[in-house]
């Protein structure tokens, strides 16, 4: 029977070539932006390398200075992780490091921007970067203060023309450094990994950094346990209230150690505050509705289409009737031509994605870019697919289904 | 075979009530063929579709091989029309988009045989009908005799108990027409299949067994 449903639905298909076009092009349309977004947030958010540890590791981003009157937030500051976050309980290892900041160079009259982050020695452990050329700086060469930087690969281009970097000199905003290591790049969406140039945050050319609260640095906590982050975070929030605030003007600090996700979901839905929690599944589910809204405008005119076409069907729905077929059969074999039409226009979203992800890879908008359809985004994709045809499929499929069999062998739909 | 008892049906709508049929009482024994007569308008078509439970009295009682069916639901009358009726329409309603066996098999996609099941028995019922060189045409490539063949392939091969055919020579020639009648004639012989036809050819109608004339909705002598 499925066989037959099967035939049959390729049949209708290429029966009305327009309006199969029509519903096609909504359907693969949709789905490639679907499909596009969810591979944004999967190049963003899953633990790809050198995030290998990602379950495991959670992020200070955040930080917010409180007063009665006034308010200062940003990203985490030096001395907020360094003084309050070191040690915390469940806590394996931690790394600070800086946002990435343009540094510049000359090199043959030209100005050269690179993306620099400041960090220590154990933001090579927590991360695993597979080293192309030599390896990472440690915490001696942090705390000696050594002029040493890793470089991407694409650093290693611009600078030394793709040659062997170790060892050889590099000048950015006036300081030179020794490179010691060669990593791959990584692209621009991976804010905790991505970077040109890393050198040890003791180089910095002042130490004000070391006295900020609300700053420009991100702690990464690898954590023993995941399912005991509240330990981590109910000591975390008590230190902060034995910070002494720097200004009379405020009153407390409020910051939380919490994944990725979470302090995107914050920026975008919190409370404005710099504690509470769930927001990462708060966005989760602002993104499922978005994408359910997304999917049910094209779904609404998919049902619009495939109602209109009852009229055409009905003299086949009344026969079918007439032979013995019931209202839930009929049901069925509709929704299997509809899953048909919609698994075919996910095939071509597929595809299309794929090569719109090539292009945007190419380029050069997203820097580093290496977007990419995968098993999981096909997964979510099909899957995309299969609700969009249940949902735009039902009504229809229901509506046909109840057509009475005298008045459709008439050829009325009623 | 078939018994109607006291079969009435009404058409309502919001502003006008139509009596399509009242007071018929009709039996059609196992074997017969039988013709449905009357003018346009006087419930030859709607006394059809009330046989083939394609639709429910208004009231009264119908019975199909001794089964009394006015209680039973969609899925059961659906499992009831596939296992005991075969339809054959004016208009011969195949699916243009299926070839002519895949037309006939039809009600055996239903039945939930096998494949191989189902293609042998609708290459029998073509070969019935004398359609075997014609089963990977397609409906559009058929003349209206032999699309009413198929139809009638189609009607029979799961072996219904009894045949309705609405006017099954209306849109043919006379030579076409003469060759469907032959076919059914030839089912109700042979097969003992019940064969109940509305017709508005006096010659067909000589050629069954009985006459059933309809006026107004009602049964006439």
């Amino acid at each position: 029977m499925i066989k037959s449903y099967l035939l049959l639905a390729w049949k209708v298909l290429l029966r009305r070539k327009f309006f199969t076009f029509i519903s096609l092009f909504g359907i693969s349309f949709t789905l490639v932006v679907l499909m596009l977004a969810t591979s944004l947030l999967d190049h963003v958010f899953a633990g790809y390398p050198p995030e290998t540890k990602h379950a495991s590791t959670v992020n200070i981003a955040y930080a917010m200075l409180k007063g009665e009157h006034s308010r200062r937030n940003g990203f985490a500051g030096f001395a907020l992780l360094d003084k309050y976050a070191r040690g915390l309980p469940n806590v394996e290892m931690m790394t600070v490091v800086s946002m990435p900041s343009g540094a510049y160079s000359y090199l043959n009259g030209q100005r050269i921007k690179s993306f620099m982050k400041r960090t220590d020695g154990n933001f090579w452990r927590i991360l695993d970067f597979q080293f192309i050329e030599g390896g990472p700086f440690s915490e001696t060469d942090v705390k000696d203060h050594r002029m040493v930087a890793v470089i991407n690969q694409s650093t290693r281009q611009r600078f030394f023309g793709g040659q062997p970097a170790r060892g050889k000199s590099l000048e950015v905003d006036g300081q030179r450094f020794t490179v010691v290591g060669v990593v791959p790049d990584v692209p621009i969406l991976r804010l905790v990994p991505f970077g040109d140039i890393w050198v040890p945050h003791t180089t910095a050319k002042s130490d004000s950094y070391t006295k900020d609260l609300v700053g420009d640095f991100m702690g990464v906590l690898l954590l023993k346990d995941p399912s005991k982050i509240a330990l981590t975070r109910d000591e975390f929030w008590s230190r902060l209230k034995t910070v002494p605030m720097p200004d009379p003007m405020f009153t407390s600090i409020e910051s939380t150690p919490e994944t990725l996700f979470d302090t995107i979901g914050r920026m975008f839905i919190g409370d404005g505050t710099g504690v509470g929690t769930g927001y990462g599944d708060k966005l989760k589910l602002a993104l499922a509705i978005a994408a359910a809204l997304f999917m049910l405008l094209p779904a609404v005119n998919l049902i619009n289409l495939n109602t209109s076409r009852i009229l055409e069907r009905a003299s086949e729905i009344g026969v079918r009737k007439a032979f013995g077929a019931s209202s839930w059969t009929l049901v069925g074999q509709f929704i299997v031509e509809n899953l048909v039409l919609t698994l075919v226009g996910a095939a071509v979203g597929f595809v299309l994605a794929g090569w719109l992800l090539g292009l945007l890879n190419g380029s050069g908008l997203i820097e580093y870019a290496d977007l990419r359809l995968n098993y999981r985004i096909f997964f979510w994709g099909a899957l995309l697919a299969v609700g969009f045809g249940l949902l735009s499929g039902v009504y229809p499929a229901w509506r046909m289904s109840r057509l009475h069999p005298v008045q459709a062998l008439k050829g009325t739909a009623r | 075979m078939i018994q109607l008892t006291g079969i009435e049906k009404v058409y309502r709508t919001d502003r006008i009530e139509t009596v399509a049929l009242t007071g018929i009482n009709m039996t059609v024994g196992e074997g017969e063929l039988i013709s449905i007569m009357g003018p346009s308008g006087c419930g030859k078509s709607t006394l059809l579709n009330l046989i083939g439970l394609l639709d429910a009295p208004s009231s009264g009682e119908i019975a199909l091989g001794g089964e009394t069916v006015g209680t039973y639901g969609d899925r059961a009358l659906a499992k009831l029309r596939n296992r005991e009726i075969g339809f054959v329409f004016q208009t011969f309603h195949l699916i243009p988009d299926l070839t002519v066996r895949d037309n006939v098999e039809i009600p055996l996609l239903y039945r939930r045989e096998s494949g191989a099941a189902r293609r042998k028995a609708a290459e029998a019922a073509l070969e019935r009908v004398g359609l075997s060189s014609r089963m990977h045409h397609f409906p559009g490539q058929l003349s209206g005799g032999q699309q009413q063949r198929v139809a009638i392939a189609r009607a029979i091969v799961g072996r219904p108990r009894v045949l309705l055919a609405d006017e099954p020579t209306g849109n043919l020639d006379s030579q076409m027409g003469d060759e469907v009648m032959a076919l059914l004639k030839d089912l109700q012989r042979h097969d003992r299949t019940t064969v109940v036809m509305v017709t508005h050819d006096p010659r067909q109608a000589e050629q069954t067994e009985r006459i059933v004339r309809l006026f107004d909705g009602r049964m006439v002598a």
